[in-house]
This record gives C-alpha cells, structure tokens and sequence, in this order.
C-alpha cells in the first residue's frame, strides 16, 4: 500500500521514536507571536539556553495590536508591555521579526504564505491553533502551547503521537453565491466541532482542487475548529505558482529541486484512511452559524434546528446556546437583525477577500445602525488593496478601513463587540464571548458579510448577485 | 522508555506517585464543548508569567458583567458545597484556542485532574505538560459521576490508570501514553528529554534528504 500525502511527510521529520512513545518530530518553520511565547523565552532564559535555531523561527505582532493609528504607542499597558517583551526578546536571541511599522507585518497565518515562508512538504508550529492554515500548501502545520513553544526554540522538535488519517472529499461545482467559507461551516455542521479531534484530515476532490490558495487556506484554518490536529491539501500546479516569486520562497536551482520533491506529496491512489467522508459541492448553500461552536451552522435559507430535530445529548446544548444568543429554535435565521460587521481574520483577510467583498459592494451603502470593520490580514494585504482603489470604495460604502492584526476576532485587542450585540463575522470562532463578553458572533462568508452589512440583517447574497449571464458573477 | 536516566532539571510535582492513587473530592461542570476562550477569555492572556491565572478561570461564567461581587450563584466554582482538586466536565473539553493560559488556569485554582469523556488534542497535552492529568472516561462513566453527591471522593491511580467512585466502587481503566505516565510519575518533563538527545538532532539536521 501505498502513503498518505501526511505519512510522506512526516516520516521524513522523525529523528527518533521512544519505545512504547511519542516521536521527536523536527521542525522546518516556527512562527511566533507576543501572546504565547513571552513564558517560553523566560523558560529558555531560566536554562540559560539560547534558542537552537533563530533563522527558523520567524515573529511578527498581531494578536495585541491596535488596528487603528498603529504609528502611535499601544495604549493598553498590558498589551504594550507584551509587545515589548517579543521585541526584546527577538533581539536577545536573533530572531526575525516582523512587528508593528515592519511592511511585512500581519496576522501570522497570512503573512507566513504571502512572503513564500510556508512550503510544501515542511513542519510548521506557532503557538496558536489556527497554524492549520499553513495545512493548505501540502505541510504538516499544528498548533502548540507555550510549553511547547519552548521546547521547539530549544531544541526545533517536538514530542508527538501520529495521529489518525481522515480525507475529506468534496465534488463538483460551487453553487452561486457559495464560498470556501461556506464549504468549511458546510463540512463543520456534519461532522460537528469534534469530529476530526485525534485526525490530521485531509482536504480532497475536484471542488478543493478547484479552488484558490487563498480559498484553500480558509478551509485549512478551519480544520482546528473539527477538531483537527491539523488540515492538509495536496500541493499542486496552483500551490506552486501562488509561491514563485515570493519574497523567500526558494530561487532559481533551489526552485527547481524544490518543486521536484514537492510534486511527489500526494496520497497514493491505494492508500485507506482511518476514516473518510465525502461531500457533493451542489448541495451546499450559503452558510452561517446560530449558536456558540463553528459546528452549529446551517445553510443561510433554513431555520434554526428545534431540540426536538436534534440528537437528544445535543439538546441542552442548543438550548444553553440559543439563550446566550438571543434567538429562537425554529425561527429564521435570515432577517435577524444585526449591529456590527467584522470581515477580518487569519480565516478571511487575504485579498481575495477584500476583493470579493468590495466587488460586492461597490456602489452601494451600508445599512444605518451597522457599524463595518475590515481588516486586512497584513500590511502586504492593506497596501494591495489600497493600490485597487478599494479603500475608496469600501469608505463610500461606510465601512471602516482598519490596520493590519487579528482584531475582533478574539476579543483581546481594543477591538470588541459590545454585550449583547450581533456581529456576522468573517471570523473562526463563535464561542461564547470570544469577540468580548457577552458579544453574539454569527460566522459567515466575507460575500454573506457583506450582503449583511449593505441590508443590516442576515441576508441570503444570492439574492442580491446579478445572473451569471449578466456578466456579474463572483470568484470563489 | 529510553534515556530514562538522562532526566534532569525536572521541577513538576508529582501528586500521583505513590500508592493509593490520587484522591480528591471533585467539582462537576456538566457542560459539553467547553472551550478555551470559556476557560480563560482571551482579555487575560496579556500576562508574561504563567503565574495567578486561577483567579480568572471560568470569568465569565462565574462573574456577571466581569463584577466580581455579582457572582452566578448556580455555576458550580461559586458553590461551597463543591470543592476537591479534581475538575469533572462534559465532553470535547479544552476545543478551540492553544492558549496553555487555561491549563495554568486550572492548575493555578488548584485542579490536578480533569475528568472528561473527550479531550480536545492541544488542551490534553497542554495539561499533560503542567502535570494536570487528563482523565478520559466513557460517556456513562461520566454521567454516573455527575450523579455523585457533593460529598463523593473520587480515586485516581495513574500507577494503574484506573479511577474509582469511592462510594459506590464503580471504576473504569483509562488510557495514557507509557511515556507520559513515566513523566507524570517522575515529574519529568518534554523538554529535559528533547535537550538530552540533542546530538540526535544534529545528527538528523545534518543528514535529512529534503
């Protein structure tokens, strides 16, 4: 039998397996950022030890930042403090870093792609779960802890099990209106928030092969919110031109030998997984989620689920749920009323996304009462759509047009919805509180974010998209 | 388990030594699909110490508005007929964010234990390496402990990785790695072990073909 595109590469990073035990897993990039490496450094530091290998390890600051007049000093003590300690901490111990006014500043997940750092076939760690992303480009890319953050700056390998192997099939052509957002919540409502925890998962078929880089990395970010040690897509023609000519991706013999060995990760055609499933595109709508885990979402046309639909040890749950959200079992999703719009995040602030969304946009006003932020993954991301004119656009539209960070996504930095509000949000995570406390996150497709913002209530976009024979419709 | 005896500079206290097992009094959250941002919201990992984290555990689930003199009087951390340092919770525990911030957290309100019927992948190992044992049991297993009274004990025996309700004598086997059982037992952790095989690595860095 043949491997699995994740066997391939991981067999190549074992340096040793302990009987009985884990393997030490080496690792080719380490992306760190100001939230979970400060007790790591301090760890190092208590040893006395330096960091192993600095040119592997790349930083930049985005968690804690402000989004808005970041050519100023941070206000929040807290967060200036932390900021501070990953600049003197870099420097201490020769690590690159991409931090605040750095052109290549950003969202780690988005910059570690847009400057050719991710490749095929590597290790890629950062202390943040949402490293899956990195999964997009055929690597094996995880999320760590500090402790862990440690472990790799002293000695650039890890303790870990091999998981188990799951694919994940998705066939045919997108319906209108329907994104790599939508495919992702799509998959995320079947086999809940849970159901890839212990998998790397595997990302296949025409429909994923179809799609963008950028498209792909937003399904890939997502594989943490299954559950998902990591996620994974086979690196193709698509993977490789996205990367030519990066800033640091490899150049002229080096390319060449590159693409060589990267052309040979694929799973082979007789290999089995653990578990496998598989999805037909037709059927998957415009989505957005109704309740506190990714995994409660439906397609944007149904109503919310009642506890009498539901399998009975999922009742409590919806009914905890609904009542932190503020909605009705049963009732409507579309038309729900909502107050601020977040089209941000290491899920959707590529410029593809800005894209789709001022494209959409364009010429049109935003609801009264509405209050729009987008937030570009990076300052790359923010000077690009600058370049296209989208910043008029977008200011025409009343939207806000903020700087580069992770913002409203998590609830940590100034930017946060207030209690009780309702924001559709191009975002990853709709636990309770996560964009503040008492915030009601509704995740969805920058396009569904869009359409909310322009009508100030959860709206179906395909209705709203002119006719493909009428020369208007939207990329994936 | 190999390079056992090239352990060093380990610091973690090992209440599970010992025979007997590890026994406690437990405190029950009966909810499924806790998170970590429900663990510890994301406004208190601004820290650069892993120290005091405790106090924020469960914020917003125990504190209305973040006031702290307006406390949920029927969430289970603000009741005083609960107590012990084992912290029993419904399944898929610890899913979301990497933030080692809600191990510390648990820890830091002195929980050395953590009862679930599932445990999401990086909370399980971000317990493992602060010495809080992640305990899974079945789904029944752990519906018959949320039936317990207050006052139930609970037994712990990572030697024979089973765990007991005291009063009634129902015990079930759990799972654990060989090699994290060691380092539990021992106080050992990941990183004395990566650091002894160091020229290992180089040795791998020299010769890997990619």
């Amino acid at each position: 039998m043949g491997k699995t595109l994740f066997e391939k590469i991981w067999e190549k990073h074992i340096v040793k397996t302990i009987d009985n035990g884990p393997s030490v897993l080496y690792i080719d990039k380490h992306f760190i950022h100001e939230v979970t490496s400060p007790q790591a450094f301090t760890g190092l530091n208590n040893r006395d030890i330096k960091v192993l290998r600095p040119k592997q390890v790349v930083a930049t600051a985005d968690h804690n930042v402000p989004t808005l007049n970041q050519h100023l000093p941070i206000k929040e003590e807290l967060s200036r403090l932390q900021v501070e300690a990953l600049i003197k901490n870099c420097a201490e111990h020769d690590i690159e870093l991409y931090g605040l006014g750095h052109p290549y500043q950003g969202i780690v997940h988005v910059i570690g792609p847009e400057l050719g750092i991710t490749q095929p076939g590597m290790t890629i760690v950062c202390g943040d779960s949402h490293t899956s992303t990195h999964g997009a480009f055929g690597a094996i890319a995880f999320g760590i802890g500090t402790s862990e953050v440690e472990m790799v700056m002293a000695t650039q390998c890890l303790l870990q099990s091999k998981p188990k192997l799951m694919r994940i099939n998705v066939e045919g052509e997108l319906n209108k209106g329907v994104v790599s957002k939508d495919i992702v919540l799509y998959i995320l409502s079947k086999i809940t928030a849970s159901g890839a925890t212990g998998y790397a998962v595997e990302f296949a078929g025409s429909t994923i092969r179809s799609l963008s880089m950028e498209a792909r990395m937003t399904i890939c970010n997502m594989s943490i919110e299954m559950g998902g040690r990591c996620g994974l897509i086979a690196p193709d023609e698509t993977a490789f031109d996205y990367l030519k000519d990066k800033p640091l991706s490899p150049k002229g013999e080096h390319w060449e030998k590159s693409l060589q060995y990267w052309k040979t990760l694929f799973s082979e055609s007789d290999v089995i997984f653990d578990k496998e499933y598989h999805f037909n595109a037709e059927e998957i709508e415009p989505m957005i989620t109704y309740g506190t885990n990714p995994g409660m979402g439906i397609s944007i046309s149904n109503n919310i689920p009642t506890t009498e639909t539901i399998n009975e040890n999922d009742r409590s749950g919806l009914t905890k749920s609904l009542a932190y959200m503020g909605l009705e079992q049963g009732h409507a999703i579309k038309g729900q009323k909502i107050d601020y719009v977040f089209i941000g995040s290491c899920t959707n602030s590529r410029i593809e996304d800005l894209r789709m969304v001022a494209s959409f946009v364009k010429g049109k006003k935003k609801a009264a009462g509405v209050e729009v932020w987008i937030v570009p993954g990076s300052k790359q991301v923010e000077a690009q759509a600058i370049a296209e004119g989208m910043d008029k656009v977008f200011e025409e539209a009343g939207f806000i047009l903020r700087q580069p960070g992770c913002s409203a996504c998590l609830g940590m930095n100034e930017d946060k919805i207030p209690a009780g509000k309702y924001c559709i949000s191009t975002s990853n995570r709709n636990f309770e509180g996560r964009q503040g406390a008492g915030a009601r996150t509704l995740l969805a497709s920058p396009l569904t974010a869009a359409a909310a913002a322009i009508t100030g209530v959860v709206t179906d976009v395909r209705e709203s998209l002119p006719n493909p024979s009428e020369g208007g419709a939207l990329a994936n | 388990m190999t390079d056992k005896n090239k352990y060093e500079n380990t610091k973690l206290s090992s209440p599970f030594r010992g025979t007997g097992g590890f026994k406690s009094r437990f405190v029950p959250i009966n909810i499924e699909n806790i998170d970590t941002d429900q663990i510890i919201p994301a406004r208190f990992l601004k820290a650069t110490t892993k120290d005091g984290f405790g106090k924020n555990l469960f914020r917003d689930w125990r504190y209305e508005n973040d006031d702290e003199s307006k406390t949920f009087a029927h969430f289970p951390l603000n009741m005083s007929q609960f107590d012990g340092e084992i912290l029993v919770a419904g399944k898929n525990f610890g899913c979301g964010s990497s933030r080692e911030h809600a191990a510390w957290s648990i820890l830091d309100a002195g929980f050395r234990v953590v009862v679930s019927s599932f445990f999401a992948d990086i909370f399980k190992n971000n317990a493992l390496n602060n010495g809080v044992l992640p305990v899974q049991v079945s789904d029944a297993f752990l519906q018959r402990i949320f039936l317990q009274d207050n006052n139930t004990e609970l037994t712990v025996d990572l030697e024979n990785q089973s765990i007991t309700i005291n009063s009634t004598g129902e015990q079930e086997h759990f799972e654990i790695s060989p090699y994290k059982k060691t380092c539990l037992l021992n106080g050992y952790d990941d990183i004395d072990y990566l650091l002894s095989i160091k020229p290992d690595i180089e040795k791998f860095e020299k010769e890997k073909n990619y």
